[in-house]
């Protein structure tokens, strides 16, 4: 018999925000490095990454999700693998049908989504033991908030290493751009800066649901 | 004594593994087949569209042009709609129909993977008068520097290739290094994309020290078909 859902299990809402803020794949999992490093020295660049791995791991998670009966630990991986490189090509035969320039701008970063460690994380460790529509969610949720953590560092990069943002310029003529931040280690400062942020702002909310929670005993003792 | 080998109850069973490795691969190949059909055509239409306007960005001020194969002969005769084996080149002419110059694709090795080219060559001034990159794989925001720095891109609004009087280019194209160019033959390279800027510096020199002197000798062929 089936058993009742219990009433612990998160919320459709919740397994779509787990990845924007709690779980967030760059800033809390540390996955996906390698693009989240290379591809955001521009906020466009780092903007269409994002959206590709979207797309990818949101299907990845759909179609692994729904054969995951089907398919032996065995060959989990090597099948995680196969599906994983299809939506990229897709992706890549449907960059280049909508814009050349596009993929011009993406070409080399394209095939790099197929070994992006967060895809086959989200395969392995969610997609493969959840039903379908929660995989699909957790792959919209942690996909739009790689995107949003790959935009937050290319933009912060443009901005210091070109004076643009989205290729518009910011400052006057006699701004004198910080070079490194589009070289590779302006990603390491850019990624650490985020990572300072990211930490003492989940710590602050910590403190303050702790706090919260020590003052209400004392509200029911009064009563 | 040892344990009886358990090694014939602990093996996995082959065939599910069998069934979801090539199912899945079936499907895959399946999905990834469809839609390389059904996007073909657009981005084959996407990269002729892209092609004419880069012939010409090139040659600005051809009006009209026509692309030109080489035979086996060593001619070159009209190229046949879709038919691009061998040698292509885009003749440019002006509004009275006068030939005025070459848009010509050219490739070679890059940083990461092969650079694909199309440069415009003049007849009046014996020189390369533009220069755009069609397909590349050069790292974003330092190699493809090739195509976005303005002071790399005006190196090839007036870069010399004339001949000398054995009828070869007289001074082939040459990389120098970042504000040393002192010959209007030299390219000067990008700091941050050396290896990417020098490549295009190759290609040209390569493809024009072979064809220029050809095209200079088989004018006629593009006078004629005009």
């Amino acid at each position: 018999m089936a058993l009742p859902p219990s009433q612990d299990a998160p919320s459709p809402m919740d397994e779509f925000s787990k990845g924007l803020w709690r779980e967030n794949p760059v800033f809390v999992q540390v996955l996906g490095m390698c693009p989240a490093l290379a591809v955001s020295n521009t906020a466009a660049n780092a903007l269409a990454m994002g959206l590709a791995t979207l797309f990818v791991l949101t299907l990845s998670n759909a179609v692994i999700s729904s054969l995951r009966h089907f398919i032996p630990k065995q060959v989990r991986i090597a099948t995680y693998i196969l599906v994983i490189a299809t939506f990229v090509t897709v992706v890549d035969y449907a960059i280049q049908a909508v814009s050349l320039d596009l993929h011009k701008a993406l070409g080399a970063f394209i095939s790099l989504i197929v070994v992006n460690c967060l895809i086959l994380g989200r395969a392995e460790a969610f997609a493969s033991k959840q039903p379908i529509g929660v995989a699909v969610l957790d792959g919209l949720g942690m996909g739009t908030g790689f995107t949003l953590a790959l935009f937050s560092i290319g933009a912060v990069r443009e901005i210091l290493g070109n004076g643009t943002l989205f290729g518009i310029a910011l400052f006057h003529e006699s701004f004198q751009p910080w070079i490194v931040m589009i070289l590779p280690s302006g990603g390491f400062f850019t990624l650490a800066g985020w990572l300072i942020v990211f930490s003492w702002l989940q710590e602050w909310r910590e403190r303050r649901r702790r706090e919260n929670a020590v003052q209400s005993p004392v509200v029911e003792v009064t009563r | 004594m040892s344990a009886p080998p358990q090694a014939a109850s602990q093996t996995p069973a082959m065939w599910p593994m069998y069934r979801a490795m090539v199912g899945v691969g079936l499907l895959c190949g399946v999905l990834i087949v469809g839609v390389f059909l059904t996007t073909r055509p657009v981005i084959e239409r996407n990269r002729a569209e892209a092609l004419e306007r880069a012939i010409f960005r090139v040659l600005p001020e051809a009006r009209t042009r026509r692309s030109f194969q080489r035979s086996a002969a060593g001619n070159f005769e009209p190229a046949a709609a879709g038919g691009n084996a061998g040698f292509v080149v885009h003749a440019g002419y002006d509004e009275a129909g006068a030939l005025i110059g070459f848009a010509v694709e050219a490739q070679g090795m890059g940083y990461q993977d092969l650079i694909h080219v199309l440069y415009g060559y003049d007849f009046a001034r014996s020189a390369v008068i533009g220069m755009e990159v069609l397909e590349s794989r050069e790292t974003p925001g330092l190699g493809d520097k090739i195509e976005t720095d303005p002071a790399f891109v005006a190196n090839f609004e007036l870069l010399d290739v004339a001949l000398g009087a054995g009828g070869e280019v007289a001074h082939p194209i040459e990389a120098v290094k970042p504000g040393e160019k002192e010959h209007p033959w030299q390219v000067d390279g990008i700091s941050g994309a050396t290896i990417s800027s020098q490549a295009i510096a190759r290609i040209l020199r390569d493809s024009t020290s072979q064809w220029v002197p050809i095209l200079y000798r088989q004018l006629d062929d593009f006078r004629e078909a005009r």
